[in-house]
């Protein structure tokens, strides 16, 4: 037992600190504690992710199995730390500003950051729902904190009702392949789930399970969610819910995946393509005509699922390490790009209107230069980071024989390449001025200017995109084998 | 004589369900909802876990099926229109429902269990043990992180039912401990000494 408190002592520690901190809060000085418990926790998030980095070797198995800590997992789950650390940082002036800020607020995103790690971790399909409706609960409340906002509320309610009913599949898959295993253990799993011996009652079990899981990676066609509930919460919690949350649910379903159905790869990964396929071609579509930034990044992030998604469909480690590579720089892209949305303001007002950056280059050529790496990173434009992102799931694509689908995502991001231009021409084309303000504080500034440095240097040669392939291919070997 | 009883508990189980869903009336619904719980602890006894069965009546039906009908009678809500509503969709929602159940009638119908499965599964009811402490065992040793998750899982929801409710208001008045024990008689009380049938 005591080895099995050893490998999960980052989970206790972060936990441990999210109730002292409540504990804190709630008999002192309640929200006039907020700011400094906000940097308390993106350190603690900070701390963790340097020490799971680097002191975490091996592959750790405890509680019988339902928890596993390998490379796969740390990588995973340092991706998680590092993006809540900085989200966390990015909110704390603007909820300020807009009376936001209550002590909670932190507490409640460092619990879900525990449901993240027990999910990348979990190695048992009963550990991975409690991890799932940890992280999932506390997103629902997050949403919904800006209480007296109909549209905040909605947000909230419309998240938890589609995330029960997604967990209620999720729960329904878990029983039928309990009903055919006799075991909720993954290692069982895989043992009894072999390519060509797989029954009916096992695929249908996997099928609902793959769409429990495909809910929380907002992959269409169980995506509705999204544009509302990005658009209706705060935009500090819109960008939480674009960056952490989603890399723990991908990395999530490629554990399934692999360690539960490794044998059975031709069974799902049809299914996993077919899912990569929808949202790619929504997530081009649908954003064309949307006005508002926020719906604009919802279907973004679907159409970069789809993406990342084609890494898991091949179901090589190649595949797993292109998948872990994308939400690495997925990540770091949203984080530049939300950073420049919570900057933007007119008269003090937050404003999310695509066409008030007219003429915003003339004003603020610096700030309107990061965008512009940004968007072209995100809509796969040689030489930016976001490029190589995609040219690695195809490599694994084409590697695995998934030549069609490649060949889909390659016209995707063609099309989707428009709306993230478009942005690009209103700031340095537009026909009037937008006279939007962009002036967060220094903090946001600076994570704006360092993800599009970050994303626009990472060509050159010598840097070699700071190698990040070579951890995510450690990572992604330790998964698949 | 057991399967006289399964048959009763699994009918009454089903009419419960059936009526819960039906009911026009909501109080009525939360009643028939109680008789479904209390057959399916029925159900749980005649399978040996009298702890489930007990667990289900006192936290099912004691707790969670009165909150309900409590917050059934308050509620201001007009539930036929909200029927009334759901009747414009029902025939869609029928014809969903159907091809969903043949699904699973060709899933069921083709339903085999791992050769293995049977040895991975863990006993039912363990012969050696009580009912109760087999439960503790598995609870608090097998399954210690899932316990404790599903405790920070509670906590949440605490923290959220307070962040989004609980408003703070400066107009209340509030107990104030230590004044109420630094309270003074002399200060707080005048004692006069009245006599008899002069009044004051």
């Amino acid at each position: 037992m005591s080895a099995d408190l050893g490998t999960i002592l980052p989970e206790i520690l972060l936990s441990l600190f999210a109730i002292l901190g409540l504990l804190g809060a709630v008999y002192t000085g309640k929200d006039a504690l907020a700011s400094a418990l906000v940097w308390v926790t993106s350190a603690v998030f900070l701390g963790l992710a340097a020490w799971i980095g680097l002191s975490g070797e091996g592959t750790h198995i405890a509680f019988n199995g339902m928890f596993v800590d390998d490379g796969f997992a740390r990588f995973a789950k340092v991706v998680i730390l590092l993006s809540a650390a900085a989200v966390l940082v990015m909110s704390e002036g603007y909820m300020k500003s807009r009376d936001l800020l209550r002590f909670e607020y932190p507490v409640l995103v460092a619990l879900s950051v525990v449901g993240m790690m027990m999910m990348v971790s979990a190695g048992d399909l009963m550990a991975l729902y409690m991890g799932l409706e940890l992280q999932s609960l506390a997103l629902y409340v997050v949403a919904s904190l800006r209480r007296d906002s109909a549209r905040s509320t909605e947000a909230g309610l419309k998240y938890f009702v589609l995330g029960a009913l997604s967990s209620g599949l999720l729960l329904y898959g878990a029983s039928l392949v309990y009903g055919y295993a006799g075991t909720t253990l993954f290692s069982g799993i895989i043992q009894t789930a072999q390519h060509g011996d797989v029954s009916l009652g096992l695929l249908f079990g996997l099928i609902f399970l793959i769409a429990g899981l495909a809910f929380k990676v907002s992959a269409v066609p169980f995506h509705m969610w999204t544009p509302d509930v990005y658009e209706g919460a705060p935009t500090p919690v819109t960008a939480f819910f674009a960056t952490a949350p989603k890399v723990a649910a991908m990395a999530l379903f490629a554990r399934v995946m692999h360690d539960a159905f490794g044998g059975a790869i031709k069974d799902w990964s049809q299914v996993v393509a077919l899912l990569s396929v929808l949202s790619m071609l929504l997530g081009a579509f649908a954003a064309i005509g949307q006005t508002n930034i926020k719906r604009l990044m919802a279907y973004s992030s679907i159409a970069h699922m789809g993406y990342a998604l084609i890494g898991l469909a091949a179901g090589t480690a190649l595949g797993i390490q292109s998948m872990l590579v994308y939400m690495a720089i997925y990540v770091t892209m949203n984080i530049g790009t939300f950073a420049f949305i919570l900057m933007m303001e007119r008269d003090g007002q937050p404003v999310t209107d695509i066409s008030a950056l007219n003429q915003f280059a003339k004003r603020e050529p610096g700030k309107a230069l990061a965008m512009l790496v940004l968007m072209f990173s995100l809509a796969g434009v040689p030489p930016m980071l976001g490029f190589f992102a995609k040219f690695g799931v195809w490599q694994a694509g084409v590697d695995a024989g998934l030549v069609w689908l490649v060949v889909v995502s390659a016209f995707a991001s063609a099309i989707g390449a428009y709306y993230y231009l478009r942005i690009v021409f209103f700031m340095y084309f537009g026909s009037e001025d937008g006279a939007i303000e962009v002036n967060g504080s220094k903090t946001l500034w600076v994570f704006l200017m360092g993800a599009a440095a970050i994303i626009g240097i990472a060509w050159v040669p010598g840097i070699n995109m700071f190698g990040i392939g070579a951890i995510a291919e450690l990572a992604a070997t330790s998964l698949v084998n | 004589m057991s399967v006289f009883a399964f048959y009763l508990f699994a009918i009454s189980v089903v009419t419960g369900g059936f009526f819960t869903v039906v009911s026009r009336n909501p109080v009525h619904s939360v009643l028939w909802l109680i008789l479904a719980f209390l057959s399916s602890a029925g159900l749980f006894v005649l399978l040996g876990a009298e702890f489930v069965a007990m667990l289900l009546i006192i936290v099912y039906v004691g707790a969670v099926a009165v909150l309900f009908l409590f917050v059934v009678m308050m509620l201001d809500i007009d539930f036929a229109e909200l029927k009334a509503e759901m009747a414009k969709y029902m025939p869609l929602a029928l014809l969903i429902a159907l091809v969903i159940l043949m699904q699973f009638v060709i899933a069921f119908g083709a339903w085999e269990t791992n050769a293995a499965a049977e040895g991975l599964r863990a006993q039912i009811t363990p012969v050696d043990r009580h009912n109760t402490e087999a439960l503790g065992l598995i609870l608090y040793d097998d399954y210690f992180l899932l316990f404790q998750l599903s405790g920070l899982i509670l906590l949440v929801a605490m923290i959220g039912a307070i962040v989004l409710t609980l408003r703070h208001r400066t107009d209340v008045k509030r107990q104030d401990v230590v004044a109420q024990m630094m309270r003074d008689p002399a200060k707080a009380m005048e004692l006069k000494d009245i006599k008899p049938g002069q009044g004051l």
